[in-house]
């Protein structure tokens, strides 16, 4: 691959760019009367010099920050398979949406009456999204993954003392995301792990012996972190309702099941979605997402404020047809979570996604995303690869799967890491590396429903060859990456003396 | 097949004989049989591109959004101008497509943005250290507040009135969680009063401008709140920032704020981003990615996610928050905005909004039936108290294309015909003498009336 690098030194920062004097913004004309500064903003509440912001002009402004995007690689470039974040496509139709003045231009404090456009396609994709989990009641408040575990570990809460009880652990596998047991902490619930049987699901007995009356939760991904369906989530789901505990559903990976099979079905009461990876919207770098929840009947009452809701004609207000609207009036709401309604534009994407997919379309979305993740890890067993990285649970995956590099390392010397900086090379973005962190030396890699057969069968091919070198010369993996704008930085000196902004 | 997949029928055949079954079903075996779906979801059939974009912007013509009226609405997002190379910038797959940069080598564009993103955020707010963005503005309190609990571990929060309602409210949501108290610190003509403080408050929370966008003056509760062994959060809005005495100079511990205004278009309520900036001493508490500067093998610059043992992917359960996606694309619009703004430009900007606020505060003042709530100095929005029923004035203006304001009552029921007036670059001379006539002859017709027909 070829990176652009028509310097060979350090990119500039934009403040070193800046001359004084320059600037890009021309002010519209003051056209009422001016008044005194001291008249309007005492000296005292004043700031005594402006903020230093660079000063550049228009073209140097553009060209910066197209020089800084050619340094990075991204999804509509090349192969993304990074586990459990879903790269998925992300259409080109959803940004002209929301770019929309009627979307993008409508403020939040807009009169419900003047903005139903708006509440209805929330309402719609409340709808959709109930019926996917197969769980009634949504809340499209919370604005991410994480921000949905909280808003369900503190529905829990919510219901339990609502039931004059307090309990005070919440059960998470040793496989979840970092963010289950970071979420229980800051619930303020004390966190109990649970452990992995030799097939790579929950262990019942452990399970069984940690399930207690003490226990408000058990927080799970299904399929699992690992890329596996629980195949006795019936079981699990009968243990936690038998000591009187709520089951949560983590999102992260729905895009294997929808349409196929349903998180309330299996028993759950609790879901929240990943908007930006079952749902397209653009994970711009690290955000905006959206982590909207889905709840049972019981905990319905709890849901953050305000609610979309759908009023029928002659409910309130007289209306003559049926209406949407904000309800405040939630005696036993949580509360809020966030400013406003949530993160509108990315409704606006995901509505459109549904849209256009419908039913069979989503269903599609789950069988092909399996399907090349089996086929996937199919072409790196013929292709030899499997010897060095072994699956961490020898049976069919899902949407993912993870491997183990203990062998490559024993056999070649070769780390994980010296893999995946090794394969930014050869133009892929490596798998997650290094969770779950169960699996010593895990590669976690999900290639998702939107990547074609030659894409996958490159990829198996490509790492094959990243092994083949290794084992006639395993430094220059270990020494990568050679091709990118820079090679291996020193993370460690960065967090031993913390430079985060440029001295002015 | 769906437009967004590329396995063809006969592909799959090949690719399920590579795998070693013989249909898709059988992928599925761990999912047990009682709970697959036996009927397709209750979704409608998919639609063209182009059915679905007339469908959505069907939608998005039933609402009334600031290019359909003359729109005074503020109290938190606000109108403004964002310019077209923001949108040609954000709109690059190279920024729009690509996840957190846990690769540095091939995220160095998201990285050095991060990183000069930061460094416009710390000279806004005058404190020397920034993380790269969290969710939006209240949610940013309530991280605040989560962190000043880790530092101190104490138990209450005092929060100023003046703080924004949905501030305050996510703050209680949370606070709850980690069993802690949030009591009220009153205002008085406007301001937060200097709170009775002890020892078991953790910190003071405030907002500059506050709610009613009057100026607070943050030393005095900086001081107090420091006598206390607590810390002071200062929540912001940073456009009038380019004017006012930074938090950080009076002595603010953490500041955050809704980003918004920087470049982001109010849509809805988001998204947008929070930011969120510290003392050197609180730097290791701090939530979310923050991008460092380093060095490579080759000795040349470069930036990676730094001290991420406070996260929660390598801390877990002992990680200083949970938060792991947050509005990284957002925050790059609001660096963009700020580098067209330029370090004069953000200052004419602001000094505009004063202008015109002050203009506007004069002209709606004078209107027989309309007062001013508070005469103290404001930026870019005032509170006004009307001699008649708020939601029959705001009806009336509508009728003529304006949208006067915010009504206070819901959120403050002293104030219940209080109207909030939010005034940006985008609302003219001739736009503020329109809403002065059209709420003049509001409330003269309002006050006409025997009182309760009005609305």
């Amino acid at each position: 691959m070829s990176w652009f690098t028509a310097a060979a030194d350090d990119e500039l920062t934009i403040f070193e760019r800046s001359r004084p004097g320059r600037r890009a913004f021309v002010a519209p004309e003051l056209d009422v009367p001016e008044l005194p500064l001291d008249e309007l903003l005492p000296a005292p509440l004043r700031r005594i010099a402006p903020p230093r912001l660079p000063e550049v002009a228009e073209p140097e402004i553009v060209r910066h920050f197209n020089r800084l995007s050619k340094r990075n690689f991204d999804l509509d470039t090349g192969f993304y398979p990074l586990g459990s974040c879903t790269m998925k496509h992300n259409p080109r139709l959803h940004e002209r949406l929301a770019a929309l003045p009627g979307h993008a231009r409508l403020h939040p404090l807009q009169d419900p009456a003047r903005a139903q456009g708006a509440l209805e396609l929330m309402w719609r994709l409340q709808q959709a999204l109930g019926e996917i989990a197969g769980l009634p009641h949504v809340s499209l408040q919370p604005a991410a993954g994480s921000h949905g575990e909280l808003a369900g570990v503190l529905l829990t809460r919510a219901y339990h003392e609502d039931r004059g009880e307090r309990r005070t652990k919440v059960l998470t596998p040793d496989s979840a995301h970092g963010t289950n047991p970071a979420t229980v902490t800051m619930a303020g619930y004390e966190v109990v792990k649970v452990g992995t049987d030799e097939r790579g699901n929950v262990d019942l007995e452990d399970l069984r012996a940690k399930a207690d009356a003490d226990v408000a939760c058990l927080m799970l991904t299904n399929p699992s972190t690992l890329g596996l369906f629980e195949p006795a989530i019936e079981e699990i789901a009968r243990i936690v309702h038998g000591v009187g505990a709520t089951l949560y559903y983590d999102g992260a990976n729905l895009n294997a099941i929808m349409g196929i099979c349903r998180p309330g079905d299996m028993g759950f009461d609790i879901v929240h979605f990943n908007l930006h990876k079952s749902f397209t919207q653009p994970h711009g770098g690290g955000g905006p997402g959206a982590g909207p929840i889905a709840v049972s009947e019981r905990i319905e009452p709890f849901l953050p404020r305000p609610q979309v809701v759908r009023r029928e004609a002659g409910e309130g207000n007289g209306a003559r047809r049926p209406y949407y609207d904000l309800d405040h009036a939630r005696p036993k709401s949580i509360g809020r979570l966030r400013g406003f309604q949530g993160n509108y534009g990315v409704f606006v994407r995901a509505y459109a996604y549904i849209r256009s997919l419908g039913a069979e379309g989503l269903r599609e979305v789950s069988e092909v995303a399996v399907l090349n993740a089996n086929y996937l890890l199919a072409r790196l067993r013929r292709e030899g690869v499997l010897e060095y990285l072994q699956p961490a649970y020898e049976r069919l995956c899902m949407h993912e799967f993870v491997l183990s590099g203990t062998a490559m390392r024993r056999e070649l010397g070769l780390k994980t890491l010296d893999l995946a900086k090794r394969l930014l090379d050869h133009g892929v973005h490596p798998p997650t590396v290094y969770f779950p962190l169960i699996v010593d030396e895990a590669l976690l890699i999900e290639p998702t429903e939107t990547e074609t057969r030659e894409t996958l069968d490159r990829f198996a091919a490509t790492v094959a060859e990243v092994l083949r070198e290794a084992r006639e010369d395993p430094e220059i993996a270990r020494a990568a990456p050679y091709t990118t704008p820079v090679r291996r930085l020193d993370e460690a000196g960065a967090a031993r003396r913390p430079v985060v902004r440029q001295p002015l | 097949m769906s437009r967004y997949t590329s396995v063809t029928d006969a592909e799959r055949g090949q690719m399920l004989d590579e795998i070693g079954v013989s249909s898709l079903e059988e992928l599925f075996a761990d999912v047990p049989e009682a709970l697959r779906l036996a009927r397709p979801l209750h979704l409608d059939s998919g639609r063209s591109e182009q059915e679905v974009f007339e469908e959505l912007r069907a939608l998005a013509e039933r609402n009334v959004s600031t290019e359909d009226e003359i729109s005074f609405l503020g109290a938190g997002m606000y109108d403004h101008y964002v310019p077209a190379l923001v949108e040609a910038i954000t709109q690059r797959s190279e920024f729009l497509t690509p996840y957190t940069p846990y690769q540095p080598e091939i995220s160095q564009g998201t990285l050095q943005a991060m990183f000069e993103y930061q460094t416009a955020i710390c000279e806004l707010t005058g404190l020397p250290v920034s993380n790269a963005s969290v969710y939006d503005g209240p949610s940013a309190v309530a991280a605040a507040g989560y962190v000043a609990r880790l530092e101190n571990g104490r138990r209450r929060f005092v929060v100023s009135r003046g703080v924004h309602p949905h501030s305050r409210e996510a703050l209680v949501t949370l606070a709850g969680g980690w069993g802690m108290e949030v009591v009220e610190a009153p205002l008085d003509g406007g301001v937060t009063a200097p709170p009775q403080l002890d020892a078991e408050v953790s910190a003071v929370i405030v907002q500059q401008p506050n709610f009613f966008g009057v100026v607070e003056d943050l030393e005095p509760l900086a001081q107090a709140a420091h006598e206390a062994g607590a810390l002071l959060i200062c929540a912001c809005d940073p456009l009038p920032l380019a004017l006012l005495r930074t938090p950080g100079e009076s002595g603010a511990d953490l500041v955050v704020g809704e980003g918004q205004s920087l470049g982001n278009p109010p849509c809805f309520g988001g998204p947008s981003f929070g930011f969120f900036a510290a003392t050197e001493a609180l730097i290791r508490r701090l939530p979310g990615r923050i991008a460092g500067q380093t060095r490579d093998l080759d000795g040349r610059r470069g930036y990676v996610l730094t001290l991420q043992t406070r996260e929660q992917h390598i801390r877990r359960e002992r990680a200083t928050s949970n938060i792991c996606t947050a509005q990284a694309l957002n925050a790059l619009a609001g660096l963009i905005y700020l580098c067209w703004l330029g370090r004069q430009g953000i200052v004419e900007l602001a000094t505009l909004m004063l202008q015109r606020t002050a203009y506007a505060r004069r002209r709606l003042a004078a209107i027989d039936g309309v007062r001013l709530l508070h005469e103290r100095p404001v930026v870019r929005e005032f509170a006004l108290a009307l001699e008649a029923p708020v939601a029959g004035v705001i009806a009336a203006c509508r009728e003529r294309g304006i949208n006067p304001g915010h009504p206070l009552g819901e959120d403050y029921p002293e104030h219940p015909d209080g109207l909030l007036v939010a005034i940006t670059e985008r609302r003219t001379r001739a736009d503020i003498d329109r809403l002065a006539e059209a709420l003049g002859a509001a409330v003269a017709a309002a006050r006409r009336q025997p009182a309760g027909v009005a609305g």
